[in-house]
């Protein structure tokens, strides 16, 4: 099938769209899938599917456990898995814990952070930062966590292009945890990250980076942005759903005690009491899942093999494109920075006299996937005094062409429903 | 084409001229409810008649998708009016429709401009905006009707 890319761009992107065969899906309305909708789950090449079917049909096994040559070989594959994915990300193996998914990564921290065997742990009287732009993943654990403790709850607010506003929010003495997006998933801000780490460690507090919209779409080095904890998930990054990864410094792993507990997390156990394994051991809990380490680290060594600075150039060409494109359309506001400069891939916006529902049902009929709703950040919506938005979000496998029929279907749908 | 099958002219017309809209006083009850998949809600309040038995007024507010808006204007176009065993019947015969994935075409003689609805059915993803002031409508009814039963009682 031919992909017609109106510019040129510096990647193979023919190649690489080949690798993904959903996109050459034809939709209900007759057209092609444009996928605009990585932001929630991106597609995923035959290159992660062939990890996982070479994994299972050559050396499925249990991990950490027996002495037979199949367990062997899949405690190497799962092992290497994680070596892999800390490559992608700047860590070291030991500091990855892999979870169901990124929203339990970041459960499983604010549950140990509420636990006083730990001595950074959160009581009574302590502040727990979060923002007005988070995902409910990365705001409803910690008012939990200061629930349970006792701790308060505060947050940095917003700014009118949708970027954490940090002279919203005066860090002082009491404040033991700051967490943030890396990038939202609604406006694409790139958060502030050197600031808040700075900010936060000058007060002694532990920072947590929701890295689910950036590890996919940038160079991410955990330990060059020196947070303490981080979390994202396969779905996003090309790679398997049930699996997330919650990134600890070792150090502070190593002093955290369990979460879940039961299965392979134990180092003795007697009747009386139970002594835990190290890290990351101590936090996975259970049978693990392998076949998605396996086929999450073919999606992040196929991302590494693209290079991280190419699908970075290459998904700004696509965000500057989509901002320009609506921009043009009067009837059209853009939730969101209109500038490149830190500035990621979700593209959220409203159209004036349709709402986002609606805006979604007609891309839908071109062919087009974008997501409509509140994209799981209500107090961000509330704070633009709107209930929903469209968020077109941008993948290595997207292109010019595809912009441009979103650009084309928005103006549809104002046509459709003649600025009702 | 198929967004002239979802959107039918009926609904389009709601959309733009929803009957019955805002909020009255007198009611007997008010609800509510929100969809949690797209944060569309509705405020909506129950008027029965003395004896319990008429739905003599229903009146709402909120703000939503197109299909929503206009459920809910067909809604109140065609209970207002009706006796409370009407009503539920109609609330019935409407959810099973648009529950159907387009197996049922639903009557018109129940149901009334309803039966514009029956593309949405096709459309899992949309049930719940269609849904969404019926099922606000049925809570409050209950309410009503156990309030002035209580009254009563």
């Amino acid at each position: 099938m031919t992909v017609s890319v109106t510019r040129p761009s510096a990647l193979d992107l023919a190649a690489i769209r080949a690798d993904f065969p959903i996109l050459a899906r034809v939709m209900r309305g007759g057209n092609q899938l444009a996928y605009l909708d990585s932001g929630a789950t991106s597609q995923r090449p035959v290159q992660v599917l062939d990890a996982e079917r070479d994994f299972l049909t050559t050396c499925n096994g249990g991990v950490h456990r027996g002495a037979h040559q199949l367990m062997e070989e899949a405690t190497d594959a799962y092992e290497q898995g994680r070596a892999d994915i800390a490559a992608f990300v700047g860590a070291a193996p030991d500091e990855l814990v892999f979870t169901k998914n990124a929203t339990e990564s970041l459960n499983l921290l604010s549950y140990v952070l509420g636990d006083n065997r730990f001595d950074r742990a959160v009581g009574p009287g302590d502040v727990i930062v979060t923002t007005e732009l988070e995902h409910h993943a990365n705001l409803v654990p910690w008012q939990e966590l200061a629930r349970r403790t006792g701790a308060a709850l505060r947050w940095y607010g917003v700014t009118d292009d949708g970027r954490i506003d940090l002279d919203s929010l005066q860090l002082d003495g009491n404040v033991k945890v700051v967490t943030f997006s890396h990038h939202s998933n609604v406006t694409g801000a790139v958060g502030p990250v050197a600031e808040l780490v700075e900010q936060a460690k000058a007060i002694g507090a532990l920072t947590v980076l929701d890295a689910c919209q950036s590890v996919p779409h940038q160079p991410v080095d955990l330990h060059a942005l020196d947070v303490d904890f981080a979390a994202f998930s396969g779905h996003k990054m090309l790679g398997p759903n049930g699996i997330g990864v919650l990134y600890g410094r070792s150090e502070l792993l190593s002093a955290m005690p369990p979460f879940l507990t039961g299965g392979s997390m134990i180092e003795t156990v007697s009747m009386e009491a139970t002594t835990y394994a190290a890290p990351p051991q101590r936090f996975e809990a259970g049978t693990p899942m392998t076949s998605q380490v396996v086929g999450l680290a073919a999606a992040a060594r196929y991302l590494g093999a693209i290079g991280m600075n190419a699908v970075e150039a290459h998904e700004r060409e696509l965000v500057a494109a989509a901002i320009d494109g609506l921009s043009g359309i009067d009837a059209v506001r853009v939730i969101g920075p209109t500038a490149m400069e830190n500035r990621g891939s979700p593209v959220s916006f409203v159209v004036d006299g349709v709402h986002a529902h609606d805006v979604g049902q007609v891309l839908d009929d071109d062919g087009v996937a974008v997501r409509v709703g509140h994209h799981c950040a209500l107090p961000l919506h509330r704070r633009f005094g709107v209930a929903a938005t469209a968020r077109a979000s941008f993948a290595i496998y997207n292109t010019l062409d595809e912009v441009d029929r979103l650009v084309a279907g928005v103006r549809h749908a104002l046509d459709f429903f003649g600025g009702a | 084409m198929r967004l002239e099958q979802i959107y039918q002219d009926v609904i389009l017309d709601h959309y733009k001229h929803p009957q019955h809209r805002g909020l009255r006083e007198p009611y007997g009850a008010q609800v509510h409810h929100v969809n949690p998949i797209c944060g569309d809600e509705v405020t909506l309040r129950v008027a029965l008649s003395d004896d319990g038995e008429h739905v003599i007024d229903v009146s709402y507010d909120g703000q939503g998708c197109s299909i929503s808006q206009a459920a809910t204007s067909v809604l109140t176009e065609q209970v207002i009016g009706q006796s409370v065993g009407q009503a539920l019947k109609t609330v019935t015969a409407f959810t099973e429709m648009v529950s159907s994935r387009g197996n049922v075409a639903g009557d018109e003689d129940v149901i009334g401009d309803g039966v514009a609805f029956a593309g949405v059915a096709k459309y899992p993803a949309r049930v719940k905006c269609a849904l969404l002031g019926w099922m606000a409508f049925k809570d409050a009814l209950a309410q009503a009707t156990d309030d002035l039963q209580e009254v009563k009682g």
